[in-house]
């Protein structure tokens, strides 16, 4: 019917298909996914995508939107009365969520997944170490935003919950893979109480992947990276 | 209503960008000029994550990262819209502005460095224009928002306009118009915007300051 998604998917390990499944869930909207097979990419993806070639697309109507939180962002303009507000409605707490959002894709990210890739122990020590000062700044970010209640977003997940959220599956790999703990309720309380809340939500549980299987997943990609790098000098 | 201010830069695109939204939307702002590399005080209580400009102050509350700043303009500002109503319109020009934001680090890299560095990132800097000239949503029209400047206009307009500057000052060329006709219509239309073109710096000072920044940057630089 008329409230109907697609969606197109390769990556249940991907924290960014993860983002729009939630977005649609907590709207209540039903959708379709479509299983994009590994290493082939459909017509129908670099027809919707044909700039970047990725995923996720989400299908509404026969038009494609591209971009994780661009794609939250529609689905929140699509179906603004379907379920809760997923953009604060004041425009300043709409401002802090984007430029978090900001942060964690551009920076925060980026350097988790770098840990995996950094040569030599100085690089990946660099590397935590960013990922652990970034973790400190959201403790901090969340404690201001949230104002005592359960959620970024307040009562309810919302747009920075679902930024961040989705990151969590492959920071747990990280800290089993590394043997630390970077959710530490030591060091980052307000942050480590939130995501059990966020992993046990309805809108998100079915949809986070189970560490084992994204660790077992992250081996195969490591072992794929290392079989490809140029043998050592 | 609460007063307005920017701290900014004059050499800024970044600055820019939020000076055009908040001259098209017709908002008094106090215009405070940072000395940069001198940041004040307050600058970096406001942005303590970044460090950066532009930060604009609403009453006593800072935003910060020029394309956040000038989605909250749009929300709190409504009058001369820089964002579509529709849904899925919206989503396209959010998905061009984040291209723009995701590739043109390129065209700063060209910049700043030399050699096989600043080749790739000029290789990167032409990928990124031609998608845009294929692919961009101002096919026919004026600008990316049809007949008025939108938030992709504002995006962009800050890496085009300052394009020629760092290519005088490099010595690499990144815009081949012969290549690229739409954009190179779309400069001048953009350009001759009487709002752009009133907020726009002088390019004679732009190329000495610029030309000043990438020599102190080569000259201090050691092995990577």
């Amino acid at each position: 019917g008329e409230g109907r998604g697609r969606e197109a998917d390769r990556g249940w390990p991907s924290p960014f298909v993860m983002r729009p499944r939630i977005a649609l869930n907590l709207k209540g909207v039903e959708y379709e996914f479509l299983e994009e097979k590994l290493g082939v990419k459909s017509d129908l993806l670099l027809r919707s995508n044909p700039v970047h070639k990725k995923i996720p697309v989400l299908l509404h109507a026969g038009r494609p939107v591209c971009e994780s939180l661009i794609i939250v962002q529609y689905i929140d303009d699509a179906w603004p009365s379907s379920g809760p507000s997923i953009l604060p409605s004041d425009p300043y707490d709409c401002a802090t969520a984007r430029f978090w959002a900001a942060y964690l894709d551009e920076k925060w990210f980026p350097a988790m997944s770098g840990i995996a890739r950094a040569q030599g122990e100085e690089a990946k020590k660099a590397a935590l170490d960013q990922v652990v000062e970034g973790l400190s700044l959201l403790e901090d970010a969340f404690g201001k935003i949230s104002k005592g209640k359960p959620f970024f977003g307040g009562d309810t997940v919302g747009f920075l919950d679902i930024a961040l959220g989705c990151f969590l599956g492959w920071l747990r790999v990280t800290e089993k893979m590394n043997g630390m703990k970077l959710l530490d309720e030591a060091k980052v309380p307000g942050l480590a109480k939130w995501a059990e809340r966020f992993c046990a939500h309805d809108a998100v549980k079915g949809v986070m992947p189970e560490t084992e299987k994204l660790a077992e997943f992250a081996k195969l990609i490591m072992a794929k990276f290392k079989a490809a790098a140029p043998p050592p000098q | 209503m609460d007063g307005v201010k920017l701290h900014a830069f004059w050499a800024s695109p970044f600055s820019a960008r939020v000076i055009w939204a908040l001259k098209i939307k017709g908002i008094p702002f106090e215009h405070i000029e940072e000395d940069l590399p001198n940041k004040s005080a307050l600058l970096l209580q406001y942005n303590p994550v970044h460090k950066k400009i532009p930060v604009l102050v609403h009453g006593p509350r800072p935003v910060c990262e020029s394309m956040v700043i000038v989605e909250y303009l749009e929300e709190t500002w409504p009058q001369h819209p820089l964002l579509p109503t529709d849904p899925h319109k919206r989503a396209v020009a959010r998905f061009w502005v984040k291209f723009i934001e995701d590739k043109s680090p390129n065209v700063w890299m060209v910049y700043r460095t030399v050699g096989e560095e600043q080749e790739k990132a000029r290789r990167d800097s032409s990928e990124m224009l031609s998608i845009l000239e294929e692919h961009g949503p101002n096919k026919g029209k004026k600008f990316f928002g049809g007949d008025s400047i939108n938030i992709v206009d504002i995006a962009f307009g800050g890496v085009a306009l300052w394009m020629g500057a760092m290519e005088e000052v490099s010595g690499c060329k990144m815009f081949d118009a012969a290549k690229l006709p739409r954009l190179n219509a779309w400069i001048a239309n953009f350009k001759s915007s009487p709002v752009i073109a009133e907020n726009l710096p002088d390019r004679g000072k732009l190329c000495d300051h610029l030309a000043r920044l990438r020599e102190k940057r080569l000259s201090s630089s050691t092995s990577k």
